[in-house]
């Protein structure tokens, strides 16, 4: 409707046009992407991730046994035959791993995405339609935000079922109040801006104007909140499995945990039934942070300047100063 | 640079302030010089995006991150703020210069009661209390305010009224040089009018010297004693202000001459200046306007124009002369 429409001022700058559904949003997608593509914390973000993603993917091949099956003596150091050497069970720790990053990654990625679209939803709804709608909504987002996350997490895991889909419920249950808030409060403050407010007047419904007039305009917060989520619920799932409230007999990252605590790891000193898994669930959200920080640099210009500018300060040693530095010479290209 | 017996009360000397991109740096302000001699207006003209702003910030030191001033000398007396520390500029400011921004709706805190805006400024340079208040009323009284609207929000003000306020608040320490920053760019023509008048008298008052950067040049005619116009960084042109309307030199100054009517003399048609002005990260060479100039010669291309002089205090940047 209003294609010159400009980027609002309490969106983080957006270095790139409207991202919605007028011009061209195959090109500036693509152009975002060669831009990801020039910073090195996306490249690292996303090197990482990619190995681990190609590593559930190709679980099959890179360990082709049953990560469960007992294949050797417990508690055996890294050898040959066993990478990683094998659990309190007897199990090789490398296949666990492999397997392991199958449940911990689809349930980061699939209740990330999940509890981003229900904050989404509630979020923007809320937001928009002031009134009842926005109260109602907005008590439901504080009291979620009130309820203390793991003792709630904990109890619902006890009574409902056991099973990978009740923890991928419980988790998008408990995560979605956070993101709903934000989106709300930037809807709030976007809803009152022109390109808006013609939108109403060129009788746009409501469902048009919250998800392709507002919602392109926050594109960066979304997808910053949803790498948010899938941070916070690998870690969330990883504190359910190790206190035994998921199926332990599934391998994830968290059982791997639970069973090394359980058959006393720690004790027995052997360290290469616990390091791996929390390494991998480390190495996994540093990826993400990488990936958020570097979305933030691209869609927001003046972090990058920041960068440049710190990094002249310190070639001529001035430091960071409030006022306007002087540098007496020409800079070079 | 301009002969006068007196000593200028602001002398800047090769100026340069780039903006750090990663393309490669801006160069916003390339080597300008000029000099404000006490009592004087002057004028500084040019397009959007030309470094007249720029300008006015960097003598302030108050460009933000990526700005970085690369050079130049900007004499206060015998005291250059390009080599002050930030405690010196924190008393340096707005006591000797201060500055009328562009939009006074930001910069007046919405939040806070005008007065207490007011007292800020003459509190932190050391007045009393009490000294300050009877100075806000006189302030105001001067700038043609109403005292009582010193307890009212901003947003009780309509346009005119805040911008005065803010010049009230220019005023506040009796500094010996104001700037001003497209002061009345976000008025309507009437009150445009009130508030130049206004000024003029004020400076007539107190005696104090102006830098008025704008993008008009009708309002510099009967308002400015000098002028300088410049173009992608550069000053091309500035003489006292008779001279440059009487005697225009340099092809751009023309041509912004051309782009507004004139009231009085006969009617001719508007011509403005074809193209853009240029990207500042790789400038045309030679002459930055010969992209534009209607009377290129091959030469614009090639060697940058030096700076001559013409008459006492006129000095143009031009192949042509």
């Amino acid at each position: 409707m209003n294609p010159n429409a400009k980027i609002p001022s309490c969106e983080p700058e957006t270095g790139q046009p409207h991202l919605g559904s007028h011009g061209k949003p195959i090109s500036t997608q693509l152009d975002f992407l060669l831009r990801m593509l020039t910073q090195p914390k996306a490249i690292i973000g996303l090197v990482i991730l990619g190995i681990f993603i190609l590593t559930a993917l190709f679980a099959p091949l890179i360990a082709p046994n049953d990560p469960n099956k007992y294949v050797g003596l417990p508690h055996q150091p890294p050898s040959s035959t066993h990478w990683l050497g094998t659990t309190g069970q007897g199990q090789d720790v490398f296949t666990q791993l492999v397997w392991g990053s199958r449940i911990s990654l689809l349930i980061g990625f699939s209740v990330g995405i999940l509890s981003t679209i229900l904050g989404l939803m509630i979020g923007m709804v809320a937001g928009y339609i002031p009134g009842v709608v926005d109260g109602v909504l907005n008590m439901f987002t504080n009291v979620f935000l009130l309820i203390p996350g793991l003792p709630l997490l904990i109890t619902l895991a006890s009574f409902l079922p056991q099973g990978m889909l009740t923890v991928m419920l419980v988790l998008t249950f408990t995560g979605w109040a956070w993101p709903a808030r934000v989106f709300r409060s930037q809807v709030l403050c976007l809803r009152e801006k022109d390109f808006v407010s013609a939108s109403v007047v060129s009788g746009e419904g409501v469902p048009r104007i919250v998800f392709s007039e507002i919602l392109p305009n926050m594109l960066s917060l979304v997808m910053s909140s949803l790498f948010g989520a899938v941070i916070y619920t690998i870690g969330a799932d990883a504190g359910l499995a190790f206190l035994g409230f998921e199926n332990v007999n599934i391998v994830s990252w968290g059982t791997m945990l639970y069973w090394a605590s359980n058959s006393s790891a720690l004790l027995q000193e052997a360290w290469w039934t616990f390091v791996p898994p929390g390494l991998c669930i480390a190495l996994v959200s540093f990826a993400t942070t990488m990936l958020i920080y570097s979305m933030d640099e691209v869609t927001n210009p003046r972090l990058r300047s920041e960068k440049e500018i710190t990094r002249v300060l310190r070639k001529y040693h001035l430091g960071s100063k409030r006022s306007t530095p002087v540098v007496n010479e020409p800079l070079a290209r | 640079m301009n002969p006068s017996p007196v000593s200028p009360l602001l002398n800047i000397h090769d100026l340069r302030v780039v903006y750090l991109t990663t393309r490669g740096p801006v160069k916003a302000v390339d080597g300008v010089s000029f000099a404000i001699q006490p009592g004087e207006v002057v004028g500084l003209a040019g397009e959007s995006g030309s470094g007249k702003s720029t300008i006015a910030h960097a003598i302030l030191r108050i460009l933000h991150p990526p700005a970085l001033i690369t050079g130049g000398q900007a004499l206060f007396g015998n005291r250059d703020i390009m080599k002050m520390d930030d405690a010196e500029l924190g008393q340096f400011r707005w006591s000797n210069i201060s500055i009328v921004f562009q939009s006074a709706m930001n910069s007046l805190n919405p939040v806070m009661k005008i007065r207490d805006q007011l007292l800020d400024v003459m509190l932190q340079h050391g007045l009393s209390k009490a000294d300050a208040n009877k100075r806000a009323l006189d302030l105001f009284k001067l700038v043609g305010i109403d005292p009582q609207r010193l307890n009212t929000y901003p947003h009780q003000l309509s346009g005119g009224m805040r911008q005065r306020a803010v010049i009230a608040i220019a005023l506040a320490l009796n500094p010996p040089l104001l700037i001003m920053d497209e002061p009345t760019t976000a008025l309507d023509v009437v009150v445009q009018k009130d508030i130049l008048q206004q000024i003029a008298v004020l400076r007539e008052k107190m005696g104090f010297s102006i830098l008025f950067i704008t993008h008009d040049l009708s309002l510099l005619v009967e308002f400015s004693t000098h002028i300088a116009i410049m173009y992608a960084g550069e000053i091309v042109e500035q003489a006292p202000a008779r001279e440059l309307f009487s005697n225009p030199l340099h092809p751009y100054t023309l041509g912004l001459m051309n782009s507004f009517p004139s009231i009085s003399g006969e009617k001719h048609k508007l011509t403005g200046i074809p193209g853009s002005p240029p990207d500042l990260v790789m400038p045309p060479s030679g002459c930055r306007f010969h992209p534009r100039c209607p009377k290129v010669m091959p030469i614009c291309s090639e060697t940058t124009p030096v700076t001559k002089s013409i008459s006492p205090g006129h000095l143009v940047a031009c192949h042509l002369y």
